[in-house]
């Protein structure tokens, strides 16, 4: 790389150091503050004294939390909720895109299928539509409601589907010859050769199970049947509800029940940290993973 | 030898016969799921067309033909919730891109390896958190007492109610979401830019171009492609507005501004249980979502040869 080092290309440089640490520091300050808000007495919270560092430091916020058997009923319905759809996401994308991978005359019918779920894609009946079908299926209130609807992706197989087309031929042939069924093949030649976009599947199946709360919203009717999302949310909306609403300065700052904002922010702050947990494989494989449907496609 | 030759094809005519069978019964869990949680609700448009009422169901309910669109459409409010969606839609694209592209060429500049890595695992890190978890952020810093009006009453400023106010309500939403995704945004950025190849840089540096020249007429033209790419997906889904932060953080004071089609339909089809007048107003959007998709696929299929589906 050529690169005069005048005295401009050395301050554009410092220039562009700055920006990006400034860049750096705004993701980062409004998250951080929700972490250290949690760890600060009521006191320090309501008179808006916390910035980078807990003031007044305790632990009562989470001592509350470990208390709270909502909080953790609802913590194990996401969890529950996260590992059975990523058991059914995953199997049904795999078993969908292996067929699909073929060509027409390999596997008569691919087309009519890859319509089905290209169309599935394009329309959709409505939220009115997709309720009134949980309602009728006795689904309100279950985890299924929660599970089932998003089961099938027609973007994941997609993704799915243009990796094994990618994996060469005569591996697969070699195999066909020594009589192996198509189940057999799947299992042992496409899925240990697929791993990093499977595990780019799963993960967005993970973090999208675990953020969703829409769905804990209209399929459950009952607080304890909350998904952690749903019930957080819930726990926002009742304090901001007043706060918006248009209640005065005075009314506000009452309602504002001043110990429930650093308990908020203990909840959001562990209903994050298994996401956290998560952070390095998403940063390696949903990355690499975006990377390759957009420049591959 | 004519025999063995042609147990052989046979052999692999049977084979293929029994491949296929064995595909059917592999898509069969999929599209069963398909079948009943994607098509079983698309009937369910009827009730768009009925005066729908749960306990009678679709065949006992009332037909009502089109009376529901002619509601929608004479209605003051449908215009204004288009109007919101696509400005709040079209400045999240916009302003989205455009950070996401400054972003990735000043990211790219970074020589220093660790900081490069860390300021990426911060900037990535927003955009795998739910809007349930960023508006409890959002309202906490910027409502009246938040931190942002401190800031404002600081400088001697006066103090902006944003969560509350029809005229900064829409800038709120665009730059949350502007904030929150821009780094995700920047990864496709920042790798068209590092395929570039240096050759090209080095030329127009011994030329004599400066940095700003080589950055507008080396680096973007060959972002181009995929710049027009994302834009070709983001506008698909330009009548989302994105229902989840919306409904995070908007209220009845600013609904004139920040009620877009989603949580519309959510209210008046959920909360106040007009299911007809609900699904007609979800119809419109499918419809419409469903030709913005086709004619952007066939736009981009005309132009650059290539579908994006």
């Amino acid at each position: 790389m050529i690169e005069n080092k005048s005295i401009e290309s050395r301050i554009r440089i410092s220039v562009i150091h700055i920006i990006v640490i400034l860049l750096g520091i705004l993701c980062f300050f409004p998250l951080w503050n929700v972490v250290c808000i949690s760890f600060s007495s009521s006191l320090a919270v309501s008179g808006n004294r916390v910035g980078v560092w807990p003031v007044e430091f305790t632990l009562s916020a989470y001592k509350i939390i470990l208390e709270d058997a909502q909080f953790w009923r609802s913590f194990g319905i996401s969890v529950f909720r996260v590992v059975v759809a990523l058991a059914i996401n995953i199997t049904t994308t795999v078993l969908l895109a292996y067929p699909l991978s073929k060509s027409k005359y390999e596997f008569k019918g691919r087309d009519i299928y890859m319509n089905l779920l290209l169309f599935a894609m394009l329309f959709s009946g409505g939220m009115i539509p997709n309720y009134m079908l949980i309602k009728n299926l006795h689904l309100l209130n279950t985890v299924w409601a929660l599970i089932l609807p998003g089961s099938v992706t027609t973007f994941n197989v997609i993704l799915v589907m243009n990796f094994f087309i990618g994996i060469p031929k005569s591996i697969e042939e070699a195999a066909v010859i020594d009589g192996a069924n198509p189940f057999f093949i799947l299992l042992k030649i496409f899925i240990p050769c697929s791993k990093p976009v499977l595990a780019t599947v799963a993960l967005f199946s993970i973090v999208w199970n675990w953020n969703d709360f829409f769905g804990g919203l209209i399929y459950m009717t009952k607080i304890r049947n909350y998904p952690l999302m749903t019930y957080v949310q819930s726990l926002n909306i009742n304090i901001a509800e007043l706060v918006r609403g248009g209640a005065g300065a005075e009314a506000l700052k009452d309602a504002m029940a001043v110990s429930n904002k650093n308990l908020n922010a203990a909840k959001i702050v562990v209903a994050v940290v298994p996401l956290l947990f998560i952070y390095p494989l998403l940063q390696k494989y949903l990355i690499s993973g975006m990377v390759l449907g957009a420049v591959k496609e | 030898m004519k025999q063995i030759a042609m147990s052989k094809q046979t052999g692999k005519r049977q084979r293929k016969w029994v491949s296929q069978t064995y595909y059917h019964i592999m898509m069969m869990p999929g599209m069963i799921l398909l079948l009943i949680f994607s098509y079983i609700p698309m009937t369910g448009i009827i009730m768009a067309f009925q005066n729908f009422v749960p306990a009678k169901g679709i065949s006992g309910s009332k037909w009502v033909g089109l009376k529901h669109f002619k509601e929608l459409f004479s209605n003051r409010d449908i215009t204004l919730l288009i109007r919101n969606t696509l400005t709040i839609a079209l400045g999240k694209i916009v302003l989205g891109t455009l950070v996401a592209i400054i972003f990735a060429i000043l990211l790219n500049e970074i020589r220093v390896r660790w900081l490069k890595k860390s300021v990426q695992t911060i900037v990535y890190l927003p955009h795998f958190l739910s809007w349930v978890i960023l508006a409890s952020v959002v309202s906490n810093l910027f409502n009246l007492d938040g931190m942002v009006n401190s800031l404002l009453s600081g400088l001697g400023l006066e103090k902006a109610n944003f969560l509350g106010s029809n005229s900064l309500f829409q800038p709120l939403l665009i730059g949350t979401d502007v904030w929150k995704e821009f780094g995700y945004n920047s990864i496709v950025y920042l790798a068209a830019i590092t395929a570039v190849d240096p050759n090209l840089h080095e030329a127009a540096a011994v030329d004599g171009a400066s940095w700003w020249r080589r950055v507008w007429h080396v680096t973007l033209p060959a972002m181009l492609p995929i710049i027009m790419m994302m834009a070709a997906i983001n506008v698909t889904g330009i009548l989302n507005g994105g229902f989840d932060q919306v409904y995070n953080l908007y209220s009845p004071k600013v609904y004139e501004t920040g009620d877009i089609l989603d949580t519309y339909v959510y209210r008046v089809g959920l909360i106040n249980r007009e299911y007809g007048f609900g699904t007609a107003v979800g119809l419109f959007k499918s419809v419409v979502g469903m030709v913005l998709m086709l004619s952007v696929n066939w736009l981009s299929k005309k132009t650059t040869r290539r579908s994006i589906f």
